[in-house]
């Protein structure tokens, strides 16, 4: 009987609606992404149960690897550039050449003796990360070569106030190490500053 | 004529491919915004002026007192009060060692702060305005439980071996033990005598 005739469907389906929602996503996960600055310095930081979110502005980060190597960052290469301005006309820094600034502020993370960063900042950008693994690199924060501080204080001159400071120190560096670093940084009164860790369960 | 015949074209566009890369793109961007957000743990350490450290000094009162040793190989001490030659106890990281000592230390604390977390949970507020009003208040009153008279004082002493995790999980304790009041100390030698002296050194 021709009354019973299956109507022919249409495998074809409308995307249009996905694809608007989709780009809907994209756009919202494009704008309020936070890109995660390049860190040469690995470090597995242990976890704890604080649930603080670290300030986003104006931070001055000091990196410990395993190693008890001191390596330093701040958030904007302008802040670097007047860091590494201020250490020059203290003196500490010898006088950098234009190419060797802009080197210096868009360094993710730097860390050698004051005397070698020059030639640090001299080396191929593709070899300056290798060279952080560099038995000679690393600030020095001992009590007799203290470099650390003098870092942290011109950050918090040309910083200001409000520059918060975080120490990111892997879980097996030893406790000599980090000692050291918070000494250094009692003795330039800095006494509040941020501890980063990794979020964990309350459990065992 | 049949030859000028239009042919009807299909309108359609195949968006199947675009979604695919949109898809790809949405899964990157959710997973590089999520994931990256470290935590931190806020620490005040004490002033090197000497005047401070003397004021310091003396709100600790040594029945209130806590010293925990960290040793090395997540090796844990600790001993309450005044140091004497044999109130020096072993115990262990976690939830049957430390956690309890300090519990049991600060079980006063720990009622008010249930007590208060309870009522903060009743004042759950679909306002924006007031819940962040709330949590502000939950906070202050937090704040004040931890600091105030009847709870523990704790002197933490990590010696030279000790790692950085096994100094941030005892920080996490005070946290979770609604401690307040810590202070991170020099380890010396009289210290080490005494783990030396319970290992039967």
């Amino acid at each position: 009987m021709g009354r019973f005739k299956v109507k022919k469907q249409d495998t074809f389906i409308d995307m249009t609606p996905m694809s608007d929602v989709m780009v809907l996503l994209l756009t919202f996960f494009m704008l309020t992404a936070t890109f995660v600055k390049q860190e040469p310095i690995k470090v597995q930081t242990p976890g704890s149960v604080s649930e603080i979110k670290i300030p986003e502005k104006n931070l001055l980060t000091i990196f410990v690897n395993p190693q008890g190597k001191v390596f330093m960052t701040m958030d904007d290469p302008s802040r670097l550039t007047a860091l590494a301005e201020e250490m020059i006309s203290e003196g500490k820094l010898p006088t950098l050449n234009a190419a060797e600034m802009k080197a210096f502020a868009n360094a993710p993370t730097f860390g050698a003796p004051l005397n070698l960063i020059k030639s640090w900042l001299d080396a191929p950008e593709t070899q300056r990360n290798a060279l952080l693994e560099d038995p000679s690199a690393g600030i020095p924060c001992d009590s007799v070569n203290d470099e650390l501080s003098v870092w942290v204080k011109a950050a918090r001159t040309t910083a200001g106030e409000g520059m918060g400071l975080a120490i990111k120190a892997d879980q097996k560096t030893s406790y000599a190490v980090i000692k050291q670093v918070m000494n250094s940084l009692r003795g330039i009164e800095e006494d509040r500053y941020n501890l980063i860790t990794d979020l964990k369960k309350v459990g065992d | 004529m049949a030859g000028s015949k239009q042919k009807k074209m299909n309108a359609r566009v195949d968006f199947t491919p675009m979604v695919d890369m949109i898809m790809l793109l949405v899964t990157f961007f959710m997973l590089c915004t999520t994931l990256m957000k470290p935590q931190t743990m806020k620490i005040t350490m004490p002033s090197n002026k000497e005047n401070i450290n003397e004021q310091n000094r003396s709100q600790i009162a040594e029945s209130k007192a806590i010293t925990i040793l960290i040793g090395e190989n997540r090796e844990l001490y600790y001993f309450k009060g005044k140091p004497t030659e044999d109130n020096l106890k072993s115990t262990t990281y976690g939830k049957e060692g430390i956690r309890a000592v300090l519990m049991e230390a600060n079980a006063a604390a720990q009622l008010r702060v249930k007590a208060l977390k309870a009522k903060f949970d009743t004042q759950q507020s679909s306002d924006p305005k007031k819940a962040l009003a709330a949590k502000q208040q939950y906070m202050a009153a937090l704040d004040d439980i931890r600091n105030s008279d009847d709870t523990p004082s704790v002197i933490i002493k990590p010696s030279d071996k000790a790692s950085y995790k096994d100094l941030i999980d005892v920080l996490d304790e005070m946290q979770i033990c609604s401690i307040g009041k810590y202070v991170i100390d020099k380890f010396d030698g009289s210290d080490q005598a005494k783990i030396d002296r319970l290992n039967g050194k």
